[in-house]
């Protein structure tokens, strides 16, 4: 490994250090649970590797023990992940100029992985590229091992790890608050907790994602409108 | 289902998976100028969908029955705290989540 990428996987690895803890434990929660269902530990590390969007992997677990259904398997894939769409936006920019690795950084989005590279601030001498790529590279790898050590050795644990998934929440609202610390106004934040509580209230925990997102992007838009259009040739 | 059936599930929840993924990046051609709009949205969407995500994570609280989500009030209270002394994120994180698995375990 030369230099380059030494420096960046170095840079990388303390952001994922909450998401290594995290991911072990809620991947081990996965493996067990699809032991539960009765599959064998094939399926959470294949499924680790190939969808790697951990609430629909649970989601998926449900899906594979009922009838044949693939237009429905889709329509609740693309519901539970449209958020992805709001993240690709984001990571439009800081995604160009990663060359081959750009499609690998896309294909591991996952929330955790899009939140830290979204927030972090890369140190100066260090490659964003392959910064992006080690903690979207880490991020899957514990997901993985922790997957495939649920699924073949179950329930094992020496310790009682219950509030341990805690931690992912404890993250978001670290990276949360760092962005309100980091930003003059604060519209944007607060917009963002105040629909997603309205229509959590409203639409109740199974429907208020997609509500929400397009609260948010209305909102937004309508806020912004003098920013983005000022700059658009008029007619 | 059969396996064959249960291979093509799984392929159609990865593949709409990276669909909602790449989407963006398909849409907004890396040669062309980004239009204004989206620009802005790349900008403006991220704190919002960091809120977006902390409630996501709090979905399953109850506040009428159980615990009330008070365990969840104080622990997020420890990492907002420790958050703004210290300023430094691991100790936030492992902070808060020790007190929710305490009060989790001991208190409620």
């Amino acid at each position: 490994m030369n230099h380059v990428k030494r420096n960046a996987l170095r840079a990388a690895f303390p952001h994922t250090i909450p998401i290594l803890t995290g991911f072990l434990f809620l991947g081990m929660t996965y493996g067990i649970y699809m032991r539960s269902l009765g599959f064998s530990a094939v399926y959470p590390m294949v499924m680790s590797l190939t969808i790697f969007a951990g609430s629909m992997e649970f989601v998926a677990g449900k899906l594979l023990l009922g009838a044949f259904d693939p237009i429905q398997a889709a329509v609740l894939t693309l519901t539970l992940n449209a958020r992805h769409l709001f993240y690709g936006i984001s990571m439009l920019d800081k995604y160009k100029g990663a060359g081959e690795k750009k499609c690998y950084l896309i294909f591991g989005m996952c929330d955790e992985t899009f939140s830290v590279n979204c927030s972090a601030q890369v140190p100066e001498g260090v490659d964003r590229g392959w910064f992006y790529f080690f903690v979207t590279l880490l991020d899957q790898l514990y997901w993985f091992t922790g997957a495939a050590l649920g699924g073949l050795f179950g329930a094992m644990l020496p310790f009682n790890t219950q509030g341990l998934d805690f931690v992912m929440t404890a993250m978001f609202v670290v990276i949360f608050l760092e962005q309100w610390l980091k930003e003059e106004r604060h519209a944007s934040s607060l917009l963002g907790l105040g629909l997603s509580l309205l229509c959590l209230t409203v639409f109740g925990a199974d429907g208020f994602l997609i509500p929400s997102m397009l609260a948010i992007l209305a909102a937004l838009t309508l806020m912004g409108r003098a920013e983005w259009k000022k700059e658009v040739p008029t007619a | 289902m059969t396996l064959t059936q249960r291979i093509i599930t799984i392929a159609v929840i990865a593949a709409c998976t990276m669909l909602t993924r790449f989407l963006p990046f398909f849409l907004i051609s890396p040669g062309k100028p980004t239009p204004k709009y989206v620009q802005y949205l790349g900008r403006a969407l991220p704190p919002a969908v960091f809120g977006l995500l902390v409630v996501y994570c709090l979905k399953g609280v109850s506040l009428f029955t159980g615990s009330h989500g008070i365990p969840e009030l104080i622990a997020i209270g420890v990492v907002i705290v420790l958050h703004l002394w210290k300023r430094q994120m691991l100790l936030s994180i492992a902070g808060g989540t020790i007190c929710y698995m305490l009060l989790v375990q001991l208190v409620f």
